[in-house]
């Protein structure tokens, strides 16, 4: 008979990631889906503002609006193999810490976010961005990018967690996601504004504060609650 | 003989969806390595006694206990030894049959898990695809996939939702040492084949509308009366 003791949090969440990853490598749907959202997006706002370069707060807005619609594709589609394939009962039979596939999804939502994200600033300051940013100002915006993703992740599958569990599952997501988002979205349009600017803008550190301590409530909002989420 | 000290207690166990009483008062009693056999129309319970039983769905009234735990309270404890088959394989289609049973092998903890994968896609049929995605799999293998995950951890109590359903002959005499009566688990079977479903019980159960209209060992109910729930 093979030795089983039930796995601890970090196996489970690795096996879960392992799985994640696996599977949009097979079949990149979210990814792609994502990253062709942005580039649409950018391509609109060009022509819908008339201008071919966007600076400050404007640009800011733009990069995050359409980073913040893409995240919402990835959240939607955080679940979609486990109820579709019965993976979430799957996982919930098994002996795991139910954290686990929070940690899990939060990784696996935050490396998509992550390499959307600074593929999409790329993108944008090549196709609308006016001022070219110096080195700094590269570092602080994936610094941004990079918190912002942390806290998208966190809710994401919080939310996700809970749309599962209901029949309107894509409604659930956009109601519940983007109010919870606002603080997050404020935090990096004004930190971002400055380094998308023309001169030397720097990052203020109020809005990293701000962004860092977003990521920490909900993190641990998340972990508190999830287990409750995703048990009958 | 048999260790007949209770595997499965449900007392007055209700399960409701919204107001519909999907189970409604189940009071039954199942000793270690019997197998109790549920019959009953579509919609009569049956999915959902397994569910309640499997830990995935919590009783809304009432008790049930699978070895000795508590699975209102205690669900996290017997989970281990539960072995889940339902309408679903629960395996991912992108995935081959050996990943998916090496993602579940990881999630129950099994510590050397590679033996036991390769002799359960040997015993099944199933070893010489065990590289292929799973989403090009036939229904009945993808059952058989479905019996390897559900035994995978060799649990101590078995629940079958129509285990022999899109299996051929010789794919259930494979399938047999498995989830067959020989391997001395407590098995709890939602079936639809009345004279397959009474040769394997030690009790059987009728569900209608999700209350227990028959409940009383295999001898004592003939073919008529399992067919009489159907009506």
């Amino acid at each position: 008979m093979s030795a089983a003791r039930p796995p601890s949090t970090l196996t489970a969440a690795r096996a879960v990631l392992y799985k994640e990853l696996t599977l949009e490598r097979r079949a990149p749907q979210t990814l792609t889906a994502m990253a062709l959202f942005c580039a649409s997006a950018f391509v609109i706002f060009h022509f819908a503002l008339g201008r071919d370069e966007l600076e400050g707060a404007l640009a800011s807005g733009v990069l995050w609006v359409t980073l913040t619609l893409a995240a919402l594709l990835g959240i939607g589609r955080s679940f979609v193999a486990d109820r579709e394939e019965g993976g979430l009962d799957g996982f919930l039979l098994a002996p795991a810490p139910r954290t686990a596939l929070l940690i899990a999804k939060a990784t696996t939502l935050f490396i998509f976010l992550l390499i959307v994200g600074l593929l999409a600033a790329l993108l944008f300051s090549v196709l609308l961005l006016g001022p070219t940013p110096s080195a700094s100002q590269w570092a602080s915006l994936a610094l941004v990018i990079v918190l912002a993703s942390l806290g998208i992740a966190l809710v994401g599958s919080l939310i996700a967690g809970i749309a599962i569990q209901t029949r309107a599952r894509d409604l659930i997501t956009s109601i519940l996601a983007l109010p919870l988002l606002i603080p997050l979205l404020i935090a990096v349009t004004k930190a971002s504004a400055p380094l998308l600017g023309l001169g030397a803008g720097t990052l203020a550190g109020r809005w990293l504060a701000l962004l860092g301590l977003y990521d920490l409530i909900f993190g641990l909002l998340a972990y508190a609650l999830f287990d409750y989420l995703v048990e009958d | 003989m048999a260790n007949i000290e209770p595997a499965v207690v449900c007392s007055q166990l209700v399960r409701l969806y919204g107001e519909r009483r999907a189970l409604d008062g189940i009071d039954l009693t199942l000793g270690q390595g019997r197998t109790l056999v549920v019959f009953g129309p579509n919609g009569a319970g049956k999915t959902t006694l397994l569910r309640v039983l499997a830990t995935l769905l919590r009783p809304s009234d009432g008790e049930a206990s699978l070895l000795g735990s508590d699975l209102r309270k205690e669900g996290w404890k017997v989970r281990s030894k539960i072995g889940f088959l339902g309408h679903q394989s629960l395996c991912y289609g992108d995935l081959t049959a050996r990943e998916n049973l090496s993602y579940h092998a990881r999630l129950h903890g099994l510590a050397e898990p590679a033996k036991r994968i390769e002799a359960l896609l040997d015993q099944t049929g199933l070893s010489g695809r065990g590289d292929e995605r799973v989403f090009g799999y036939s229904r009945g293998m993808l059952q058989r996939l479905a019996i390897c995950r559900a035994v995978l951890h060799e649990p101590q109590v078995l629940l079958l939702d129509e285990p022999r359903s899109n299996l051929d002959p010789a794919a259930i005499e494979l399938v047999e040492p498995l989830i067959g009566a020989g391997g001395g688990r407590t098995r709890v079977i939602a079936s639809h084949d009345p004279a397959g479903g009474l040769a394997e019980a030690d009790l059987v159960l009728g569900l209608r509308d999700g209350a227990a209209v028959l409940l009383a060992p295999p001898a004592q109910v003939t073919a008529d009366q399992i067919g009489e729930l159907y009506r």
